[in-house]
């Protein structure tokens, strides 16, 4: 059966290239980074080669790097390393509402801590207003995280303006922190620390056709965040554990191939990102894109489908070889549907019919076409089993 | 026969990304999720079928709507016409359970209402745990069904009342028939009698039943 995978901001498969990298330092230089033979020192040449890699892209010292063993951690070591580092100076975060899990779950874990967090609206199409950040700032705020780009409706938030506006109101302790989650970006945006003006920022590696289970997260320097994992010391006292030495190595190389091809690969995916959200829109009735039309990832398109629900839609696609995600609850882990969607002003019963392609590499124009040829037909068989006939209330 | 087929499927289809639990659908549950049974697919006609059952709404993220078409000799059910805004598993549950009820001359009423959510869950070979929910709308769908079937063929005794405050006991009219009547839009005493009959017969409910309009309407449209 064609398979057509538009799953990618999910996750991606690995890069040839990225997995040749990694290849010698399975068999061959499997030495231990902390080791003084030279098989460690190999190793620790290794991990510290992907360092200045990934700090040449992000315009930092590779001292400011970070390994971590995921996105996910990269991203609970900001939160909470930061969080519990700094109390003494203020117990106020800000978020806004459509943070990922891993901050909204990580934030939750830090209000029972005794921490505050104001979580800022978006407007109809996912954007923050960085003036409703600076108006949350507050004497006692420590931490602000913002996603630069939301990993379901593909919104790029005004990430460089917000940090503008907090280094106004940086104290002689440089709180409040800002911080990024950049793991959707990568790839995809500019990721230029200074540019940007944020203290903390995560990535990882399985969103870039790189290898799962490896992260990173930016710490400007002089910012001591509290582990997570105590050990060793590895990372700088601040990520114990030994090195994932081939998955560090994958992960530079990765993000390294995603920027070089960044703006070529951009522009090819955000044509037919267009392409297919204008065919979507106009040859199915009762369609609705979620997120900024213009402002958004080159290669996410999020799109309600009236009456139907999501999770039918998905597997009936599935069963054409069509892999695809959705914002219904019966998909979620708690059976709330998609906080995303939700926080746009949608009702409820838009995130039940949202469904998400994401594109990627090696998506071709053949595979929409493919896609566009069967997706009406899913739509109008569900639309036929409903019972739900709902008005248009965009 | 499919419906002997009681081994739990050994495919695991969907994987939850958050939890990565595996979600297992059986054969027997496709089979319906891609060919259901008895769906309603045209609009039908008024008096094409004896009563019809509404229950959930989109907003939580299910919806099922059921027509009856109910021999008044034998009560057994004659046809039993379905269609819902629901996940894979309402969909497979309500394929099985509107087969079960109208196949070998149809089940009776009562009959009917016997059958628990557990044999519809044998007769699919098993549903994913945190599933097993979407399976229980068919069954309150049928039990609106029935209601309005004995509402109207003037049986208000046997109207189910389900747990339900009973406000007007000749028509077995409950408080939330008075609140769903609200929910439908009906937020005055003529627009809620027009749809339920209620204190018609019995003026001495009257008051009762403005109360609870009243009620629902502020907590609904507020």
């Amino acid at each position: 059966m064609r398979e057509i995978y538009l799953d990618h901001a999910s996750t991606t498969y690995l890069d040839p290239r990225v997995a040749g990298a990694m290849r010698p330092y399975f068999e061959n230089e499997y030495g231990n980074p902390s080791s003084l033979h030279r098989k460690g020192r190999r190793a620790k040449e290794a991990v510290e080669n992907a360092r200045q890699t990934i700090a040449k892209i992000l315009n930092c010292l590779p001292e400011e790097i970070i390994f971590t063993g995921s996105g996910s951690e990269a991203i609970n070591l900001a939160l909470l390393g930061t969080a519990r580092a700094y109390k003494e100076h203020g117990k106020h975060i800000i978020a806004s509402k459509i943070e990922h899990h891993a901050v909204l779950n990580a934030l939750k874990a830090l209000k029972k801590e005794g921490f505050e967090v104001t979580y800022l609206d978006v407007d109809k199409n996912g954007l923050i207003n960085p003036e409703d950040v600076e108006k949350a700032i507050s004497q006692d705020t420590i931490l602000i995280s913002i996603m630069y780009a939301n990993n379901e409706i593909g919104t790029i938030e005004p990430v460089a303006e917000t940090g503008a506006i907090i280094k106004k109101y940086r104290d002689s302790e440089k709180t409040p922190f800002f911080f990024i989650d950049a793991c959707q970006a990568a790839g995809a945006l500019e990721l230029n620390v200074q540019k940007l003006g944020v203290d903390l920022l995560a990535v990882n590696g399985s969103k870039i056709y790189g290898p799962k289970g490896v992260g990173c997260l930016y710490v400007r320097k002089g910012i001591r965040p509290m582990p997570l994992v105590y050990g060793g010391g590895q990372e700088n006292n601040l990520r114990s554990g030994t090195e994932n030495v081939p998955g560090i190595v994958g992960l530079a190389k990765a993000l390294e191939i995603a920027e070089r091809e960044r703006e070529a690969e951009s522009t090819r995916l955000a044509e037919l990102r267009d392409y297919f959200i204008g065919r979507i829109l106009k040859k199915i009735p009762k369609t609705v894109l979620n997120g900024h039309p213009a402002k958004r990832l080159p290669n996410n398109v999020n799109i309600t489908f009236l009456d139907i629900e999501g999770e039918s839609a998905l597997l009936y696609l599935d069963e054409k070889g069509i892999y695809i995600s959705t914002g219904s609850a019966c998909t979620s882990n708690s059976l709330e549907p998609s906080h995303v969607i939700t926080a746009l002003g949608r009702p409820y019963e838009y995130a039940h019919g949202s469904l998400r392609f994401t594109l990627g590499r090696k998506t071709t124009k053949e595979d929409l076409d493919y896609v566009l040829k069967h997706l009406p037909k899913v739509v109008e068989k569900l639309r036929r089993i409903s019972a739900v006939r709902l008005e248009n209330r965009k | 026969m499919l419906n002997k087929n009681k081994k739990p499927a050994k495919n695991a289809d969907v994987v939850n990304k958050n939890t990565g639990e595996k979600w297992y659908y059986s054969d027997i549950v496709k089979d319906h999720f891609f060919k259901p049974r008895n769906l309603m697919l045209k609009e039908p006609k008024k008096t094409q079928y004896d009563a019809v059952g509404i229950v959930g709404s989109p907003a939580c993220g299910d919806q099922m709507k059921m027509w009856l078409k109910i021999d008044k000799k034998t009560e057994r059910v004659k046809k039993l016409k379905w269609r819902t805004f629901g996940c894979a598993s309402a969909i497979a549950s309500t394929s099985a359970f509107s087969e079960m009820v109208t196949e070998n001359n149809g089940m009776t009423i009562e009959e009917a209402l016997k059958i628990k959510p557990q044999r519809i869950m044998e007769r699919l070979g098993g549903l994913p745990n945190r599933k097993i929910h979407c399976s229980v709308l068919a069954d309150k769908a049928f039990r609106k069904a029935v209601s309005d079937y004995f509402r109207k063929t003037g049986q208000y005794r046997r109207v189910l009342t389900d747990g339900s405050k009973v406000i007007d006991s000749k028509l077995n009219i409950t408080e939330r028939d008075i609140e769903e009547a609200v929910l439908e839009g009906a937020t005055n005493l003529n627009a809620v009698q027009k749809k339920l009959k209620v204190g018609i017969g019995s003026p001495e409910v009257i008051a009762e039943v403005e109360q609870l309009i009243r009620f629902y309407a502020e907590k609904y449209y507020g």
